[in-house]
């Protein structure tokens, strides 16, 4: 059995709309309208959708937060609602937009109030508490009241907040958001290894690609309530012309580089913007061949946004078809 | 019995940690403790303008008015103390601190009443403490194990009674953010009505106090036990000792309510 399964799920909530001063209207949005599929134990997904698509709503259902509409979940074999409790010892929550931890506490007693909570032996929490402060270098924010920690120093706290009590499962809702480059990257790597050396099942809800790549192999892509592509991440870039962007900063500004396997598509003053594939050139042989044509001062890679993804996905007219059964 | 104990121990961790936070402050502490007890005392002050013009209220003096007035508010103010914060439930659920809640292995009413603890609010149980003792003074009981006995039980039983009912109405803030005017209306309004002889009401102000919302519980019916006094209702005398039977039922029912409403609970949409 699947750690985590669902089965044509569905959650709609009804919401009044204004229509003029007083008069209102009831209308329905299908927040979730249909999702299927499952996660096996020990794989780490990339749960990705633009904003709205209903992600948050997936990982509510996922917890016992939210009562689905229709369908049916699954986590251990549990139903979340009728076993939130049991399914609640299991899970490592994160959610990126609000804390799980006590805002007027050091960080130390929040981890000190979850060991309780999760009656995690001492031991073992202790062990845990020591590990994790050595990887996300926390010792010097241990006595810091949650509330005076930066949005990157906080992050990392919830990280560990969600790992004390050994969760089988770790659910993550935008845990990058508003991060900064380096911070980001630091908590793309704890997840990594707490996935290979843990074993942790890993479910990664993101509007950024940048979270999943490397990261998850497999990657869902929800679009409004619906999974439009359910498959590995390579196979996605290959089939949807998944385009990643160089920027490079010159010395002085110059007309738009001629570069094989590459093209121009900005020139801003010295800075311009190249977008390739990865099939035709790598970012190696990309940057090398500029640096041949002029001096390079700096350089960035972007992944694709998600609307651009999800966009290309209809376009070629495959959203559904590349939808492989979640059986 | 070890379920009990632990779950005793995370909340006395959580309201502990509460605790220390509020008494970081000491001088604001003390003055609002101070001042909340003050200002019950103008709120008794209506009942002695009410003896001013009358010498007795559908045959009850001023010192066992007092009695009931005392009864009341101190059962009340122990459920304002523990779990007066959840007036705060419809900012708890818009700033998704129930979310976070709902995921952790506890249960969600127990989690949102150790959410806080309003030691800030201890005037309003010495203010009571004061009159019942005053009150004690002025009258004769004729004490017996038994009154003794459901002097201390009345006072848990109507703090169960009101924490029921509190927990119930609370729950409209699943349906309807911004709700707690309504709430309010019962508990503080139920807390007020608690304080009077319920003689003194009409006959429909007196089924509800009885039977819906069953405040006549709280000091009403164990006072004439306790000040050994003919009913002039003429209820059931076992009425007198039903409170503990209503404080259960009234938890009971709030529990009942709290947990069909958070199957309701559609969180915020972030
Ligand atoms: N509690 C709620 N009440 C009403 N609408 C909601 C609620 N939660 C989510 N929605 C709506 O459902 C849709 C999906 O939301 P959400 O799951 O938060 O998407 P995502 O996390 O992918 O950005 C959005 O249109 C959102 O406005
Ligand atoms: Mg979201």
């Amino acid at each position: 059995m699947a750690l985590v399964e669902l089965e044509g799920v569905e959650k709609s909530f009804p919401i009044w709309e204004r229509h003029g001063r007083v008069r209102r209207r009831r209308r329905i949005v299908r927040a979730v309208d249909g999702v299927s599929f499952r996660i096996e134990r020990g794989t780490m997904v990339g749960y990705v959708g633009p904003n709205g698509a209903g992600k948050s709503t997936t990982i509510k259902m996922l917890i016992g937060i939210l009562v689905p509409s229709a369908g049916r979940v699954s986590v251990a074999g549990l139903d979340p609602v009728r076993r939130r409790i049991d399914v609640a010892r299991r899970l490592g929550v994160v959610f990126g937009q609000r804390s799980q931890l006590w805002w007027d506490l050091p960080l130390q007693d929040s981890f000190d109030l979850l060991r309780h909570i999760y009656r995690v032996p001492f031991g073992r929490w202790r062990a845990n508490l020591d590990a994790f402060v050595e990887l996300l270098d926390l010792a010097p924010l241990l006595a810091t009241p949650v509330r005076q920690l930066s949005l990157g120093q906080r992050m990392r706290g919830e990280l560990t907040a969600a790992m004390l009590h050994d969760p089988e499962l770790l659910l993550l809702d935008e845990p990058t958001i508003g991060l900064d480059v380096v911070a980001k990257a630091r908590v793309r790597e704890f997840l990594a290894r707490v996935n290979r050396e843990r074993g942790v099942t890993v479910l990664l809800a993101t509007h950024d690609l940048g979270d999943i790549e490397r990261l998850c192999s497999r990657i869902l892509i929800l679009d409004r309530g619906r999974v439009i592509y359910d498959g590995e991440l390579e196979e996605l870039k290959g089939r949807y012309g998944y385009e990643r962007t160089l920027i490079v900063d010159l010395e002085e500004p110059a007309p738009p580089l001629a570069v094989p396997g590459a093209r121009v598509e900005r020139v801003e003053g010295p800075r311009q913007w190249l977008r390739f594939r990865r099939d035709d050139v790598s970012a190696a042989e990309l940057t090398a061949a500029v640096a041949e044509r002029a001096r390079l001062l700096d350089l960035a890679i972007e992944e694709p946004d998600v609307e651009e993804i999800v966009r290309r996905i209809y376009v070629e007219g495959m959203a559904g078809e590349a939808v492989t059964p979640a059986t | 019995m070890a379920e009990a104990a632990a779950a005793f121990g995370v909340y006395r961790r959580l309201v502990g940690a509460r605790i220390r936070s509020q008494l970081q402050y000491r001088l604001s502490f003390a003055l609002s403790v101070t001042g909340v007890a003050l200002v019950t005392f103008l709120d008794f002050a209506v009942i002695l303008v009410i003896f001013g013009q009358i010498d007795a209220l559908a045959g009850w003096s001023v010192a066992e008015v007092a009695f009931l007035y005392a009864v009341s508010s101190l059962a009340f103010a122990l459920t304002d103390l523990a779990i007066g914060h959840l007036d705060l439930l419809p900012r708890m659920i818009r700033k998704g601190d129930l979310d976070a809640m709902l995921t952790r292995p506890l249960g969600s009413l127990f989690q949102v009443v150790a959410a806080d603890f309003a030691l800030r609010r201890l005037g309003r149980v010495l203010q009571a403490l004061v009159v019942l003792a005053v009150a004690i003074a002025l009258l004769e009981i004729p004490w017996t194990a038994g009154r003794v006995a459901m002097l201390v039980v009345m006072v848990v039983a109507g703090a169960a009674i009101f924490a029921g009912v509190w927990i119930a109405f609370a729950t409209i803030a699943f349906w309807l953010v911004d709700s707690m005017e309504v709430a309010n209306a019962f508990t503080y309004g139920g807390s007020f009505l608690g304080q009077y002889p319920i003689a003194i009401f009409g006959a429909w102000l007196r089924r509800f106090v009885i039977f819906v919302v069953p405040i006549a519980f709280v000091a009403y019916f164990p006072s004439l036990y306790v000040l050994d006094k003919p009913d002039t209702l003429g209820m059931p005398a076992a009425l007198q000792v039903a409170s503990p039977l209503v404080g259960a039922v009234s938890l009971l029912a709030g529990w009942l309510v709290w947990q069909n409403a958070v199957r309701h609970y559609r969180s915020t949409g972030s």
